[in-house]
């Protein structure tokens, strides 16, 4: 398994965040991480990313523990996107790039940078202050940061919250385009179940910082006999806890 | 250590100064007007005060030396408070640098902020009051070396504040140099303290480098033994800043505030 997440807690002050969670996911996969604010996801995300202290528990990846391997090895391997954080607004597209791919080491670092600028075609507004653009083109930006060091794991977070249908589109073809063309690990957090249902090859399903059903989105949907992913959720979000 | 990488965090810096004009402005406006009030301060008490009558511009020179380390100490706040402001934190703390790199990145851009407001500030005493920093020669360095480390270690107490409490701190980060600065001695012999104040006075290594720095333009000769103390104590400081920086680190690793530190 590429990533491990074994008994995994976190509990801040008297609240239990996350509670003992299990999971892994294969190399090359894309996991949805779904859930009722508050369920323990960001929580989750944060202690992979190395951020966060777990409580209790391990996260391993590629055979690695994160808590005993050296942390920048790791998260030079990995990429976080996320639209509540941001890169620095005075310094323009490029420079923002341009420093992120330093950072991460990354090798011919201008041909990556108008790689990744074609693609995401965020190339005409370069030269601009990245504080300066629309939503949508903060968000293009944010992800060619977050593909920079073209990394084998990538966490995403609400990746096309507050995004029009167009550019929500845009974002979910590019990742699905670039999956299919780069060998990454997504996991995936995301209150747009179209989206996950696009994008996810399975999903795990939190509720109280707890797993409460993981599978495909078929074999969840169809166990709890809904229509749809998006009925699915609410059906287990509203539910008493039901434990996996 | 990977140089790279703390080049390019500094890199981060360096091109916020150099897109902004304004930011440029500010950085050289401040030291400037020091210069200008404590350089007519300095001529009048040159005038009109014995102690000062042999040796003009003490008052400025220690001016031009408390700016150096005030700017040091505001210049690595102020880096640390544009990735909160910037809302750039979290993705600065899962980049691949170590904290060892980003303190010693904030280190070396510090030093480059100080210098961009204060070599002008400095030069521009010259033809103005008559006074040279430069004169005091080879052990200028000497003494801005335990300034800047200790200035440094401002900048790291007041970055572990906000590591622990959040930006609520902020006001701190501007208040801490004005805090230090009545026990520093800057421009004041220590004989002026209180007997009690003198003794905490001198665990602090301002009192050594201000009362070195007279020494040097009243008698025209140089103390190394008060300069050696002056940096010994500057780097037990300076270690001790490091200390509390990790621990802090540590403890906002602990209660997850990384994840969401902002405005």
């Amino acid at each position: 398994m590429f990533i491990q997440i074994k008994n995994l807690s976190k509990v801040f002050k008297k609240n239990l965040a996350v509670d003992k969670i299990n999971f892994h996911i294969e190399k090359n996969k894309t996991v949805g991480l779904l859930g009722p604010n508050g369920c323990g996801k960001t929580t989750s995300i944060g202690m992979m990313l190395g951020l966060i202290k777990p409580s209790e528990g391990e996260i391993i990846i590629d055979n690695k523990n994160l808590d005993s391997f050296k942390r920048d090895e790791i998260l030079a391997r990995v990429n976080f996107c996320s639209p509540y954080i941001e890169l620095p607004k005075k310094l323009t597209v490029k420079q923002n790039l341009e420093v992120y791919g330093r950072l991460y080491g990354v090798k011919n670092l201008s041909e990556r940078i108008l790689e990744i600028s074609e693609d995401l075609d965020i190339k005409n507004f370069f030269k601009r202050k990245t504080g300066e653009l629309s939503s949508g083109q903060k968000n293009r930006v944010s992800l060619a940061k977050s593909l920079i060091n073209k990394p084998e794991i990538l966490l995403l977070d609400e990746p096309t919250a507050s995004l029009d249908p167009d550019i929500g589109d845009f974002v979910r073809s590019y990742i699905q385009e670039y999956r299919s063309k780069n060998q990454v690990t997504i996991l995936l957090a995301s209150h747009n179940m179209n989206e996950v249902e696009r994008l996810c090859d399975s999903i795990i399903m939190m509720k109280k910082g707890k797993i409460i059903d993981r599978g495909t989105c078929k074999e969840i949907i169809k166990k709890h006999g809904r229509n749809n992913l998006e009925e699915t959720f609410l059906k287990l979000a509203r539910s008493r806890d039901e434990l996996q | 250590m990977n140089f790279s990488k703390i080049y390019a965090l500094g890199l981060r810096h360096i091109y916020l100064i150099s897109n902004s004009l304004p930011r440029i402005i500010d950085l050289i406006y401040w030291p400037t007007v020091q210069i200008f009030l404590w350089g007519f301060i300095s001529k009048f008490f040159t005038l009109s005060s014995d102690y000062y009558s042999n040796s003009v511009g003490i008052i400025l020179t220690a001016a031009i030396l408390y700016d150096f380390l005030f700017r040091v100490s505001i210049s690595f706040n102020m880096m640390f408070l544009e990735e909160i402001w910037s809302r750039n934190f979290t993705n600065l703390f899962i980049a691949p640098i170590r904290i060892s790199e980003i303190i010693t990145s904030l280190t070396l851009t510090a030093i480059l902020r100080a210098l961009i407001g204060l070599v002008p500030a400095a030069i521009l005493a010259i033809p103005l009051f008559g006074v040279s920093v430069f004169k005091l020669g080879l052990p200028l360095l000497f003494l801005l070396l335990p300034l800047y480390l200790f200035g440094v270690t401002l900048g790291l107490l007041v970055t572990s504040g906000l590591l622990r409490f959040g930006p609520s701190f902020e006001n701190i980060a501007w208040a801490s140099l004005f805090f230090l600065a009545p026990l520093g001695c800057i421009y004041y012999p220590i004989e002026i303290l209180p007997y009690s104040l003198q003794v905490v006075a001198k665990g602090l290594p301002l009192v050594h480098i201000f009362e070195e720095m007279r020494n040097i333009l009243l008698n025209n000769t140089v103390n190394y033994f008060d300069i050696i103390k002056s940096i010994s104590i500057s780097i037990v400081y300076f270690i001790l800043g490091v200390i509390i920086f990790y621990s802090s680190y540590l403890g906002a690793k602990q209660r997850g505030t990384l994840i969401n530190m902002g405005e």
